[in-house]
Formats: C-alpha cells, sequence, structure tokens
C-alpha cells in the first residue's frame, strides 16, 4: 500500500493529468451537441457490431433449436396450406392408426370467429354438415393441444364449445401412468392459459412437469397433447386429487384447427347404450 | 518576492484572456490559422509550481475559454494535456536541482530552449484542441493542416511577444 502511494505521488503529473483530462473529455462530450452525437453515434455502432459478432456465436449455439423451430414451423405451414385447399375442396386428411386398427379422419377448418374473454367461450368454424360434420365431434389445434367439442352445425358452419367453457369436460390420462382424469377449465379460473385436471384418484402420484394426453375415451382420439402440469397434486374436499396444468393449445391465436372424425363413433354410441348402467 | 509573482502572472492571465477574446476571437485566416495566444499564461507560470496547481490553473483557464468560445470542455482539455506536456518537458529536459530561474521565459532561458519548449507545448495544445472541435478523423488532412497553420502562427506571436517583454537578465 504504502508503495502504492509512493509510485503515484512520484508520477503524480500523469494521474493527475489522467484525472483532468477525463473530466476534459466528459464536459466536452457532455455539453456539446455534435460531440455528443458523434459519440453516441459511433458507441451505437460499436455495440451494434459487437452483438452482431456475439449473435453470429449465438446462431451456431442455437441452431439446433433454430433447426427444430424451423421444422415446427414447416409442420404448421403445411398444415395451415392443408387448410387453405380444404377450403374449397374440403379435403379429408386420413390418418390409420394401426394400432387399434380405427380410423380418424382429420378435418382442417378455418376459425372465423373466436372469443376467449367470456366465461363460456364458443368458436365458429367454416365447415358445416356439408363437410360431414356432427355435433359432439372432438375438435384439436394444428400443432398440439386440445380446442373443444362441436356444438351446432348448421350447413356451411359449425361452433365448437371451446375448452374455454364451464360444460367442457375432457377425459384424459397422465401419458407416463395412465392415471385418468377429467380435463376442464376451472371455476373462476379466467387464464387462458390454465386448466385443471380433476378427479384424478388419490393414489396417483403426480409432479410438476408431466404431460397430459387425451385418453380416447371419449370422441378425441387417444394421445393428443394437452398440456403440462404446473402444481400437482391440488387438494379437493373430495377423494379426488386435481392439478393445474398449462395448456399447449395458444387459444389467442388460434387460426385453424382440425376437426376429428371417428368413423366408428356412432357404432361405439349405439353399442355402448345397448348396456344400461346400475343395472 | 512571491507575491510579486502572483501579481504577474494574475496581471498576466487577464491580459492575455482580454487579446484573446476580444481580439484573436475575431481574427483568423480562412478558418485556417487561428492563434491562441492566452497558452502563453501556461507556459510562464514560475517552475515551483505544484502540478496540481498547474493542473487546476490549466483547467480554469481552459473553461474560461470555454465559456467565451461556447466549447465547453475542449479548451479545457486541451490546456491539461499542455500542462502534462510541459510538466514532462521540463522534467527530461532540466535538472530539477539546479534550476534557480524564477519561469521559464525566453528572456532567462534562451532562445533554443524557449523556442522547442513552445514549439512542443502548443503544437499538442492545438492538435488536441482541434481534434477535439472536429471530433472525427475523416478530415483528419484538414484538421492537421488547421493544426499546423495556427500552430505556427501561435509560435510567431508567442514568440513576438516574448522577444518584446525580452529583459536581458544575467544568465
Amino acid at each position: 500500500m504504502r508503495n502504492l502511494w509512493i509510485f503515484i505521488s512520484r508520477y503524480n503529473a500523469f494521474f493527475l493529468f489522467i484525472i483532468f483530462f477525463i473530466v476534459g473529455i466528459y464536459l466536452t462530450v457532455k455539453n456539446n451537441a455534435y460531440q455528443r452525437s458523434v459519440t453516441l453515434n459511433s458507441s451505437n455502432e460499436v455495440v451494434g457490431s459487437a452483438y452482431e459478432r456475439l449473435n453470429v456465436f449465438k446462431r451456431y449455439l442455437n441452431l439446433g433449436m433454430v433447426n427444430d423451430s424451423l421444422a415446427a414451423e414447416n409442420a404448421k405451414l403445411k398444415s395451415q396450406l392443408l387448410g387453405l385447399t380444404t377450403v374449397d375442396t374440403a379435403k379429408d386428411v386420413k390418418v390409420v392408426d394401426t394400432v387399434t386398427n380405427q380410423q380418424y379422419t382429420y378435418l382442417a377448418a378455418k376459425v372465423i370467429k373466436n372469443s376467449i374473454t367470456l366465461r363460456n367461450n364458443i368458436m365458429t368454424i367454416n365447415k358445416g354438415t356439408v363437410d360431414g360434420i356432427k355435433s359432439g365431434m372432438a375438435v384439436i389445434a394444428p400443432q398440439r393441444g386440445v380446442v373443444g367439442f362441436i356444438r351446432d352445425v348448421s350447413a356451411h358452419l359449425a361452433t365448437i364449445q371451446s375448452l374455454l367453457h364451464k360444460d367442457t369436460k375432457i377425459s384424459v390420462t397422465l401419458k407416463k401412468n395412465n392415471a385418468l382424469g377429467s380435463l376442464v377449465w376451472g371455476d373462476g379460473n379466467f387464464d387462458i392459459k390454465k386448466a385443471f385436471v380433476k378427479e384424478v384418484p388419490n393414489h396417483i402420484k403426480m409432479y410438476v412437469g408431466d404431460t397430459v394426453v387425451t385418453s380416447g375415451f371419449a370422441s378425441f382420439p387417444k394421445g393428443i397433447l394437452v398440456g403440462k402440469i404446473s402444481k400437482a397434486n391440488v387438494a379437493t374436499n373430495d377423494n379426488f386429487l386435481s392439478a393445474e396444468l398449462n395448456l399447449f393449445t395458444d387459444f389467442s391465436t388460434l387460426q385453424y384447427v382440425y376437426v376429428v372424425k371417428d368413423k366408428k363413433a356412432d357404432e361405439q354410441k349405439a353399442l355402448e347404450s345397448i348396456a344400461k348402467p346400475n343395472e | 518576492m512571491n507575491s510579486r509573482i502572483i501579481i504577474i502572472n494574475v496581471i498576466r492571465w487577464f491580459l492575455l484572456l482580454f487579446v484573446q477574446i476580444f481580439l484573436l476571437k475575431n481574427m483568423g485566416f480562412y478558418d485556417l490559422s487561428t492563434p491562441f495566444i492566452y497558452v502563453l499564461f501556461l507556459l510562464l507560470l514560475p517552475f515551483g509550481i505544484p502540478n496540481i496547481l498547474l493542473y487546476l490553473l490549466a483547467f480554469g483557464t481552459g473553461l474560461t475559454l470555454d465559456a467565451f468560445y461556447d466549447t465547453m470542455g475542449v479548451h479545457a482539455t486541451a490546456c491539461v494535456v499542455l500542462a502534462f506536456v510541459r510538466i514532462s518537458f521540463i522534467s527530461i529536459s532540466l535538472n530539477r536541482d539546479a534550476i534557480d530561474d524564477p519561469e521559464p521565459s525566453l528572456s532567462y532561458m534562451g532562445f533554443q530552449w524557449f523556442s522547442l519548449y513552445a514549439f512542443l507545448c502548443v503544437a499538442t495544445h492545438h492538435l488536441v484542441l482541434f481534434f477535439l472541435e472536429t471530433f472525427r478523423l475523416t478530415e483528419v488532412g484538414y484538421t492537421l493542416m488547421r493544426c499546423g497553420l495556427s500552430c505556427i502562427f501561435t509560435l510567431l506571436i508567442i514568440l513576438l511577444v516574448e522577444f518584446i517583454f525580452y529583459r536581458r537578465t544575467p544568465r
């Protein structure tokens, strides 16, 4: 420390010079509009070029992620293209479920009216009975996530009772252990990104981050991604657990949806109506 | 003796700044050559002055000039640089213990030493001054020309003044 002081006092001319010089430059740049603008511009240039360099590195680091997002974007564009072509031709997209040998067909439809702010939200799509849509069909989002059920159908249009509706209930399971539950938007919940899984049996262990998929018991095909659990094991008054989850579906930006046609829906309904409950 | 030096320097300060602000400020050859005679005050400050006082005086003088020239900080910075050059040059060229002259003027130090001293100080002062004023390197040729011509002008006037007030003193 003493040596430092000796050093500084020995070369005090230089250190004083540095101090006064900096003060002078500061005054110059601060008080003269022209000098200030030059300084700001050049420093912006320096900052900008530095960021540009950094970006080049970042681009390399993020290449995998960018690839994934591009692939996702591609898939989205393809599905949108499908929607565009089906506006006129109402072309069915066939998905062959080879495991259960059950055949679902997806029909792309354009959302022409959407609502997300109400307690009970109803959407309208541009497909109707002409395109083979019936009440009760499941509707899913293009990338992932569920949307709701077909409610009323006219010749060329149909309304969807979306998940953001107090009467909508979708049968879901936890992807990891197939534990059943039912998906509802929830009372007093007005967040369009959140929903609740109710009626999960008490012995099921749920964790934050678990993926929830559709069960396939209702009109939804099995395994459609619904969301990720954000708050697990919310205790309720009954004998069941409930969980809060973040939906994959972004209802606010929904442009196209897929209506799921289940060829065996009528058959299933007819068969199940024979067996009377509580018999 | 001591108070005499202070009074002389104060008078010199007022006189030089008066000349600079009210006469030389309006002079200039096509914006190429503008003399800055006020640096003579800093050149002629006595040898024994402490560094901190020298810097403060340089900074204050520069700020005063800035106030009249509406170039806040430009002259102050240039004067600080001049002070640094002055300290460095004196400590390099003269033996600190052997200095018995009161001030580094032409009368005491002789033409050769004084002209080199004045040239170095004035040149760096003008370089800093003009480059801070321009504040860009694209017009470097023009700036250097202005700097060089002004430097010659200033040096001429400084030497003129020094010869006018030349006192033959025993060296």
